[in-house]
């Protein structure tokens, strides 16, 4: 703003206020789908939790495959998934998850449905209440299972 | 005395400074990348079922993570059922986040040979895995030996 006073973007010598031309200027794009607010934002929670997918998909087929070492070293190290912080780690990942997920059937309907794009913003929407409906669920019989009596 | 007048620097082809030339890769990729594109939403979408029905199954049923153990393994995988859910969970899951990282890679790393080994590097992690994954689930053992001696915690018919 400061450097918008300080610097006017048109007419550097002004002309006197009967004959200035009004120009239209837009101070920022309109109607993208991509360039900020919902859409922007939306596809980078996308990235982000796919990335945190992907390395913890990576770390969970080691962890599987210890079951072809010894029956022990399986178990002790699912043992360590049990632990209170661990379940908290859980919990997280599967906010990851069941976001990536919904918003992934998001961006399927903007690409294959007529009125996808046109409906992005409203769809962000519902993945958000889905998203909270779902976690919601996911993280009271998890963690309760998780944290309580054992 | 002539003057050698040098071409501008940012219009120099790969410079990368100020005004970078667009130009094609040689060659075409084929259709590649639509396949890449269509893949994504194809496995994604097989995905959500897989994954949801993987934790609904493991986490929330019954004493959840508390059931978890080798015996909880050794009793899925003696179901041909749940062999190929973990099969198609696998290989789809692993080519979804591979093509998704690769993408990653091909927006950030601007260095030709950054974009090359870091590609490498994936792809290397993402066969290991692959390979290693579908071995375990195929070979897996409920009642395992070493040296002619059953290892404890095994499921091993009476004798």
């Amino acid at each position: 703003m400061l450097s918008q006073l300080a610097f006017p973007r048109m007419d550097p010598v002004p002309a006197p206020l009967c004959c200035r031309k009004v120009y239209s200027v837009p101070t920022k794009p309109a109607g993208t789908l991509y360039r900020g607010r919902e859409g922007m934002w939306s596809w980078v929670g996308h990235r982000i939790t796919g990335v945190v997918i992907f390395f913890f998909l990576l770390v969970h087929v080691l962890d599987t495959s210890l079951v072809r070492v010894s029956p022990e070293a399986y178990t002790a190290v699912i043992g360590a998934y049990k632990n209170p912080l661990m379940a908290l780690g859980e919990t997280g990942l599967v906010a990851a998850i069941v976001f990536h997920a919904f918003n992934g059937l998001r961006v399927i309907a903007i690409d294959f449905w007529k009125k996808g794009a046109k409906y992005q913003r409203q769809m962000l929407w519902a993945v958000l209440i889905l998203w909270l409906v779902t976690f919601g669920a996911f993280a009271i019989r998890h963690l309760s299972l998780a944290l309580g009596g054992h | 005395m002539s003057t050698d007048i040098q071409s501008p620097r940012s219009g120099k082809i790969g410079s990368g400074k100020i005004a970078p030339q667009y130009r094609r890769g040689p060659g075409s990729k084929g259709n590649f990348e639509m396949f890449a594109w269509l893949f994504m939403r194809l496995s994604g979408v097989v995905l959500v079922i897989l994954i949801f029905g993987h934790l609904f199954v493991n986490l929330m049923v019954g004493e959840g993570i508390h059931g978890i153990d080798f015996g909880f393994v050794a009793g899925k995988w003696a179901d041909p059922f749940w062999q190929f859910w973990d099969l198609a969970m696998l290989w789809l899951a692993m080519l979804h986040g591979t093509n998704g990282v690769r993408t990653i890679i091909n927006d950030y790393a601007e260095k030709d040979a950054t974009r090359l080994w870091l590609k490498v590097v994936l792809y290397a992690a993402t066969v290991v895995i692959v390979v290693l994954g579908t071995l375990v689930i195929f070979t897996f053992n409920p009642c395992p030996v070493a040296n002619g001696v059953q290892l404890p915690g095994g499921f091993c018919p009476a004798p």
